[in-house]
C-alpha cells in the first residue's frame, strides 16, 4: 500500500466539503486514473466539471501515471488567475 | 525569484502590486521597450456589480508554472528581460491582480511575448479567483 496526499483548490474544495487536503492509502500499482475515480464516486459534483486536471507533485500529470508513496496529488479545476 | 542570470523575475504575493516594480526590473540600456499588461479588478461582469475578488494560488505550482511561461517568452521571442507579478488574497475594484512586463530591442516581440505570456498563464498556472457580488460569489471559469 502507498499513502498519498490529496489537495484541492477553489470550486473542488467547495465540493469536497471545504477539505483543503486529505491522506489516502492505496494499492501499490494504483494510477492517477483509479483515484480519479474513486473520488469522483465519492464525491458526485466533481463530474460536473468540464475540465478537472490533475497534477503530481507540481506538474501536470496524464492519467495514466503510476502514484508513488508520498506523492501530493492536486485537483486544479479550470484556472481563472489574471 | 530571479535566476542567475537575472532576465526573468517571478513573484507571487499578498502585497499590493506596484507596476514599477516590473518595469524597473525589466529596463536596461540595450532595451529599444517595454511592454506591460496590467490587469485590473472591474466592477461589473455580465451585468451584476462586483464587490471584490477573492485569489488563490496552488503556489509552488504556480511558481513554477509562472516560471515555465517566463522561460518560453525567453525561447520563442527575441526579448531581453520577462517579469511576472501576481497577487493572491483579496483585492477590491481597481486593484491589481497581475502585472507582466517585457523589454525587448524592437518593439514587435515584446508586444507578442507579454500577449503569450498572460494568454498562457490564464490557461496554465494554478490560481482561482472567485468573484463576489452583493447578492452572492461565484468561481470563475469553473462553475458548472
Amino acid at each position: 500500500m502507498i499513502t498519498v496526499k490529496i489537495v484541492t483548490f477553489g470550486i473542488v474544495r467547495d465540493m469536497l466539503g471545504g477539505q483543503s487536503s486529505l491522506t489516502e492509502t492505496l494499492p501499490a500499482d494504483t494510477r492517477l486514473e483509479d483515484l480519479s475515480t474513486l473520488l469522483n464516486d465519492r464525491y458526485p459534483a466533481l463530474r460536473r466539471l468540464d475540465a478537472l486536471r490533475y497534477a503530481v507533485n507540481t506538474q501536470y500529470a496524464g492519467k495514466d501515471v503510476t502514484l508513488q508513496q508520498n506523492d501530493e496529488i492536486a485537483l486544479i479545476p479550470p484556472v481563472s488567475g489574471g | 525569484m530571479v535566476n542567475q542570470v537575472s532576465m526573468i523575475e517571478i513573484k507571487l504575493t499578498d502585497a499590493p502590486l506596484n507596476p514599477s516594480d516590473a518595469t524597473a526590473f525589466v529596463s536596461g540600456c540595450e532595451s529599444g521597450g517595454t511592454v506591460v499588461f496590467i490587469g485590473t479588478v472591474r466592477d461589473q461582469t455580465k451585468g451584476k456589480t462586483v464587490v471584490r475578488l477573492e485569489f488563490e494560488a496552488y503556489e509552488p505550482m504556480a511558481n513554477l508554472e509562472m516560471e515555465k511561461i517566463a522561460m518560453a517568452c525567453k525561447e520563442l521571442f527575441n526579448i531581453h528581460k520577462v517579469c511576472i507579478h501576481h497577487r493572491t488574497g483579496i483585492l477590491g475594484i481597481g486593484e491589481i491582480p497581475v502585472v507582466i512586463a517585457v523589454s525587448s530591442t524592437h518593439r514587435q516581440a515584446a508586444f507578442e511575448a507579454c500577449q503569450y505570456a498572460i494568454d498562457t498563464l490564464k490557461q496554465e498556472v494554478p490560481i482561482w479567483k472567485k468573484e463576489v457580488f452583493e447578492d452572492g460569489e461565484v468561481w470563475v471559469a469553473a462553475h458548472p
